[in-house]
């Protein structure tokens, strides 16, 4: 078999393996919880047949792993159980149709899904020409600016550049929403109109990381002889970075740019709450707040398995990057 | 739309400009190299630059107001601004020249080498330091004092809704604004660095073990640390203070919140003293100690401890700003440090709507912003240290 191959489906058998523990350890950590749901919607005076009763519907009453297996398989099917929230409405209000969790989550995920992919089609050219352009005229004082004004982004709290951003693009000069107003069936350029301003806030803090290794990435190289030689046969100096030098810096950009990514999911959440932008993320922190364990189950799994995937998609891109990997002596 | 087009033709004429830039200096000076072989971006560069800050100075010098009195906000914020930057920078120069003057010999040769963006960053660290440890005796009126005026405008200007007695203002149950940002810097600070020395004890510990005992519990310790590093941290914590709201409320979940961060946050401590750890044990002085019979503890605390102080510190650094940032945005979340403890990431929510008055009443924004720049700083201060401490410990000159 192709080496590369088994080294891919050895990653791909492990990320799997890590998944399934950390889906163990997120119904673990759930399950520390005292009590449980058939009290909190029944109160103090419930009797203990009504308790037991609501258990069973539930299945509260199996044993602990008898249950992770049962979640886990439902969870593998699609079926991500129903929010308590929406639980309790129908025992006290009796509300006829019941919307499960992955109702719910299904057009979030979209929404996060299609912010997460505006920032990162603003994100990764502009992190990437940034950075070229500051190896290219390294030391200057362009490079100097740039160095420090994304080590400023990046040290700065996500609601603090968003807050920027709100006042400077929506308050004084009013050119985008500053509330992510998206609805059913909305167009796709007031869409992307509305998604914006999250998506540069999260651009800005993602930008400092990736620019920062395309330059080091870059500089590291410019040091090696067919660099020189390149130079000396007299290529001009943007010509050498596009394509002696950027070609074999790819791999660490590539990782740069995955294991951002990754970090975007958690970013999301505080700009999705900012800008009062309908995704998983807000979804998340309401659930959190409301103790909703069915959602805050399935949205820790969505983010932690988008991380985990995101991972090792760096892991696989930087061996397919790598020649030397490629094709092993 | 009339903005974009505007912007568009901006750079259309510092297109031009760039291009006369560079062919005037051509004739000027009798086509010297530097001209002669100048890329067109650089030329281009130069022109945007000069043009920005053309632009930069036309706007300072704008008028706040317009002959009817109504404030013209982006000035103002511009002002603010540019006062900022001209200031810390000025404090930071005579904080260096101070430091050079002042103090003993070695400290005096350090700031000699000192870059400013390093000594504005040691600077802040002390002003946030003194805030921290004085604010009962700094700040005005207590953290939970609260007065009968609410939402007092920030500014002390009577004309304006404002009040000389609280110069920020108060918020929106009438507590003291300013009161409160002192009094935050002891909590969020002292919190975060709380949880950061919690999780170098931890992290530093078990790290060290697992590089002098190798084996079994290397193994689970490091295979647990991997588990717990698959799970995004933001994410993982949400998770654990859902649990942990359902045992405790109020102090008591800001102390769950505290302990949940180091555990998290250890993951990463661990790693990096293992890794050093495992550096260290193989030098010839642990033989040596160990054939002495030296303990565990001996090994660990006299001798790896000792030579591994200058990574951990640097990560110290780091790790602090990160622990800092995380605290920020779950007090923002409304998950973090709860009240009555007063919290800038916590303000910054509660002021948040104030920023849309911003268009006719620039001081009002200036509440949040505030809040949210008072973290901002501290960060990048502590970034600037430690970038200077890498650079200074690596020997890099570049």
């Amino acid at each position: 078999m192709n080496p590369v191959f088994k080294i891919i489906l050895q990653r791909l058998a492990l990320g799997l393996l890590t998944l399934l523990i950390v889906s163990f350890v997120i119904f673990t950590a759930v399950n520390l919880l005292p009590g449980d749901f058939a009290q909190a919607i029944l109160g103090q005076s419930a009797t203990p047949e009504a308790i037991a009763s609501i258990r069973r519907d539930l299945g509260l009453d199996q044993p602990f792993f008898a249950r992770y297996f049962v979640w886990l398989g439902d969870m593998l099917q699609g079926d991500l159980g129903v929010s308590y929230a929406q639980l309790n409405f129908q025992t006290n209000m009796g509300a006829a149709e019941l919307k499960t969790v992955a109702d719910q989550i299904a057009p979030r995920f979209a929404n996060t899904m299609f912010l997460a992919g505006v920032t990162a089609a603003i994100a990764v050219p502009f992190a990437v020409g940034l950075g070229v352009l500051a190896a290219l005229y390294r030391n200057s004082v362009f490079d100097k600016v740039a160095n420090i004004s994304t080590l400023t982004s990046i040290s700065s709290p996500e609601f603090f550049l968003a807050y920027i951003l709100v006042l400077f693009l929506a308050v004084l000069n009013p050119l985008l929403p500053s509330i992510a107003n998206i609805y059913q069936g909305i167009p796709f350029t007031d869409r992307l109109i509305a998604t914006l301003l999250p998506a540069l806030t999260l651009t800005l803090v993602v930008t400092a990381h990736m620019m920062r290794m395309t330059r080091a990435a870059i500089i590291n190289l410019l040091a090696s002889p067919y660099i020189e030689m390149a130079r000396l046969k007299g290529v001009k100096p943007l010509r050498i970075i596009t394509h002696h030098a950027l070609p074999n810096a790819w791999a660490p950009i590539i990782n740069v740019i995955a294991l951002n990514l990754a970090y975007l999911i958690t970013g999301v959440v505080v700009v999705e709450v900012v800008f009062n932008y309908p995704g998983i993320g807000q979804l998340f922190v309401d659930a959190v707040k409301n103790r909703d364990i069915p959602v805050v189950q399935a949205c820790c799994l969505i983010f932690a398995g988008a991380y985990i995937l995101l991972n090792l998609a760096a892991d696989i891109l930087s061996i397919l990057t790598n020649p030397r990997l490629r094709h092993p002596k | 739309m009339s903005v974009w087009l505007n912007i568009a033709l901006a750079l259309a004429v510092v297109a031009v400009l760039g291009w006369v830039f560079r062919f005037a200096g051509q004739k000027a000076t009798g086509n010297n190299p530097y001209f002669r072989d100048m890329p067109y971006a650089v030329a281009f560069g130069f022109a945007l630059a000069v043009v920005l800050i053309l632009a930069g100075v036309w706007l300072y010098f704008q008028p706040a107001a317009n002959e009817q009195g109504v404030p013209a906000p982006s000035v103002i914020f511009w002002r603010w601004a540019v006062h900022f930057v001209a200031g810390s920078a000025v404090a930071a120069f005579l904080f260096r020249l101070a430091g050079r003057h002042v103090g003993t010999g070695a400290s005096r040769k350090l700031f000699r080498q000192m870059p400013l963006t390093a000594a504005f960053g040691i600077l802040v660290v002390l002003i946030y330091a003194v805030l921290a440890i004085f604010a009962a005796f700094i700040a005005p009126h207590g953290q939970e004092q609260v007065f009968a005026q609410a939402n007092v405008v920030p500014g002390g200007n009577p004309a304006l809704g404002g009040n000389p007695e609280f110069p920020l203002g108060t918020d929106q149950i009438g507590r003291d604004i300013l009161s409160r940002l002192i009094y935050g810097a002891q909590n969020t600070v002292g919190i975060a660095f709380a949880t950061t020395v919690l999780a170098f004890l931890l992290g530093g510990t078990l790290g060290f073990l697992a590089a002098v005992l190798r084996g079994w519990t290397d193994q689970i310790l490091s295979r647990g640390v991997d588990v717990l590093m698959a799970i995004p941290s933001l994410i993982f914590s949400l998770l654990l203070i859902t649990v942990a709201s359902a045992w405790v409320t109020g102090t008591g979940l800001t102390v769950a919140m505290v302990v949940i961060i180091a555990v998290i946050d250890s993951t990463r401590v661990y790693r990096l003293a293992r890794a050093v750890g495992m550096n260290i044990v193989v030098m010839d002085y642990i033989e040596a100690a160990k054939l002495r019979g030296e303990g565990m503890g001996y090994l660990i605390f006299k001798e790896i401890l000792p030579n591994a102080t200058a990574p951990l510190l640097a990560e110290f650094g780091l790790r602090f700003c990160f622990v800092f940032l995380t605290i920020s945005a779950l007090s923002f979340l409304g998950l973090g440090i709860q009240p009555p403890l007063a919290d800038w990431g916590t303000m910054v929510k509660d002021l948040s709507a104030f920023i849309n008055y911003a268009a006719f009443a620039p001081q009002i924004a200036s509440a949040p912003l505030l809040a949210a720049g008072a973290i901002a700083l501290l960060t990048v201060a502590v970034n600037f240290v430690v970038d200077w401490m890498l650079h200074r410990s690596s020997g890099l000159k570049e």
